[in-house]
């Protein structure tokens, strides 16, 4: 027994040393591979957008279409009011993410420092509908905006923004129990009342955590699709989101057509996360989003 | 004890204070409801927008409500419909069997490839940043690019053909539609895959220093350092994927429209035919009431089996 490991010990840093390179290279392998595999059908979109449509069978495949083809997203762009689908999308996108953003914030601050009696009792009422199926209130609210007469406007796609987000209620909650308690009590020494407190104090503190909901509001109402489908009717009424269904029927098999009409909503929400990116992570990693 | 006596002695020996200090403990009660305030938005939505809808709901499942003509109570009828209707029974039944493999197989994938972004690599951001692109990007646009990999001569298609298989058509084959959508799904990780990142580097460096003094190799620290203290993130994301798993309808109504002979029909999509194709919203409501209770029981089943496996180290503060 002492013998063998006092062999092994004599031969360790080699094998130690080839082994350990073994497992970092397939650590890398893995790593890398698996991130090209999944960033594959993001290339292969932004590949066909600029490809002639005589090449998209070609074997071998074109990695890279020379001279790019731009025609297909000026010829994609006016196959329908892209402009006014671009219009509604930012519209709907740039009112929401303020209006989500403000009033979670808010709502959020209420239930983490603030004291009153049905306090706990009603954030249950927030996880409640965080958890229930919103499939269930998809039909009455849409018999409630259509005896409002707001079908076929933006309006129901603004205006429940106004009341907080479930969700976001609960990240930026679980943010503001992390900050330390002592920092608003000084504040109050100082007399300061608690919205003063929120937009001094906590607010300054949680630029991460107030990025990473701004963002998630971003991307869930940019690419929204049920609700603008359900509420929108006239073509020129649709977000992009929903316009691009559209495109499917249109351009069935153009795929090159198709692709870049994909580009058009995908791009944004790329450059938004590479914006947003750094606060996002560490939004995230500071509110330890957990049951 | 002590303060009580004390009070009673002080509004024996001076009326006009008591009565001051009445007010100010009514001016301070007030004060105390300041956080209404803040939470005043939620309360006004929770109301107009959920728990009013809710109560509508479970009226308009009660009544032949086709729209344009009035309503007409008619009890129970549209559940007993509902219940006897093939394509609930076909359309519960594929959500129920997209579920079964997607929350299982994206949990385990979001897991697996938060392990490997934990680790010490060369250029993590960018890799991270690639693992996650798909996610963001998830919905309408995704649906598209899969139209386009899994058309017949796809890019899916074409990577067979190396290997000499000869691929289906995906989504047009009754047999490969659903694994298609499943398929996909897996490229939308992303944020669980994030949410168990943050779990990840919570998890305290000392009991992996335990594990090694135990002689424990990589997959005993996996076993049973990291996989016990990820149990609460493992959960949530189990509980999160299961009611977004049952209400999934984008991709089927962009890629499939529920077809081919109805394989990729989901509940929520079946509930949007009923509902504005077929404008019979009394029915498409009491549909969705019996997805409420579906999805609802998979909660509580979920929780109440939670007490045998999530293991938490210590209360949440607040």
């Amino acid at each position: 027994m002492t013998a063998t490991t006092a062999e092994a010990g004599r031969r360790r840093p080699i094998v130690l040393r080839t082994f350990r390179w073994a497992r970092r290279f397939l650590l890398y392998l893995i790593v890398v591979g698996g991130s090209f595999v999944y960033m594959y059908p993001v290339f292969f979109m932004l590949r066909t957008s600029l490809t002639k449509e005589s090449d998209l069978y070609v074997v071998p495949p074109i990695i890279v279409p020379l001279p790019p083809v731009w025609e297909n997203y000026s010829i994609m762009w006016q196959n329908g009011p892209t402009w006014s689908w671009m219009k509604n999308s930012i519209i709907v996108v740039a009112f929401s993410v303020v209006a989500e953003t403000i009033t979670s914030v808010s709502v959020a601050y209420g239930f983490a420092r603030t004291r009153f009696a049905a306090r706990d009792k009603l954030f249950i009422g927030v996880l409640a509908t965080m958890m229930l199926p919103g499939a269930v209130t998809l039909i009455p609210r849409w018999l409630i905006f259509h005896r409002l007469d707001m079908i076929d406007t933006l309006w129901p796609l603004l205006i429940p923004r106004l009341f907080g987000t479930p969700f976001y209620i609960f990240i930026m909650r679980q943010f503001f129990l992390t900050l330390p308690r002592e920092l608003d009590d000084a504040a109050r020494i100082d007399g300061a009342s608690h919205l003063q407190i929120l937009r001094k104090v906590v607010i300054p503190l949680s630029v991460p955590a107030i990025a990473t909901i701004a963002v998630f509001s971003f991307m869930n109402r940019w690419n929204d699709f049920l609700e603008p489908l359900i509420y929108l009717l006239r073509t020129e009424n649709l977000t992009l989101a929903v316009g691009l269904k559209f495109f499917v029927s249109r351009f069935g098999t153009e795929y090159h057509l198709l692709m870049a009409g994909a580009m058009l909503l995908i791009v944004p929400m790329i450059v938004a996360f590479f914006l947003a990116q750094k606060q996002f992570i560490r939004g995230i990693a500071l509110t330890g989003i957990k049951g | 004890m002590a303060s009580s006596s004390l009070s009673a002695k002080t509004t024996g020996l001076r009326t006009v204070p008591a009565r001051l200090s009445r007010w100010r403990a009514i001016r301070k009660w007030i004060a105390g409801q300041e956080g209404w305030v803040f939470i005043f938005p939620w309360v006004v939505g929770f109301i107009l927008l959920d728990l009013g809808p809710y109560i509508f709901a479970l009226i308009i499942s009660f009544l032949n409500w086709d729209v344009g003509r009035p309503p007409t109570y008619i009890g129970l009828r549209n559940y007993q419909a509902a219940f006897t209707d093939p394509l609930v029974g076909k359309s519960l039944w594929n959500t129920a069997f997209y579920t079964l493999f997607h929350v299982p197989g994206s949990t385990i994938i979001a897991f697996t490839v938060a392990g490997l972004l934990n680790q010490k690599v060369r250029g993590m951001p960018i890799w991270r940043t690639m693992y996650y692109i798909p996610s963001v990007t998830s919905g309408v646009g995704m649906a598209l690019i899969w139209i386009w990999l899994f058309a017949p001569r796809g890019a899916l298609n074409g990577m067979l053909g190396w290997f000499g298989i000869e691929g289906p058509r995906w989504l047009t084959s009754t047999t490969w539609a659903m694994p298609a959508l499943i398929i996909m799904s897996f490229w939308g990780v992303g944020a669980s895959m994030v949410i168990f990142l943050a779990g990840l580097q919570g998890v305290p460096q000392h009991l992996y220093e335990a594990a090694e003094v135990d002689g424990g190799g990589w997959w005993a620290k996996v076993r049973h350092v990291t996989i016990p203290m990820m149990t609460p993130y493992i959960f949530l994301s189990l509980i999160l994927g299961v009611i977004g798993s049952f209400q999934v309808v984008t991709q089927a109504l962009l890629m499939t429209g529920g077809g081919p002979d109805n394989a990729t029909l989901f509940i929520l999509l079946y509930i949007w035919i009923m509902g504005w194709n077929a404008f019979k919203m009394g029915y498409a409501a009491s549909i969705s009431w019996i997805l409420f209770a579906i999805i609802f029981a998979a909660t509580i089943v979920q929780f109440l089996g939670a007490r045998r496996w999530v293991y938490y180290e210590y209360q949440e503060p607040g």
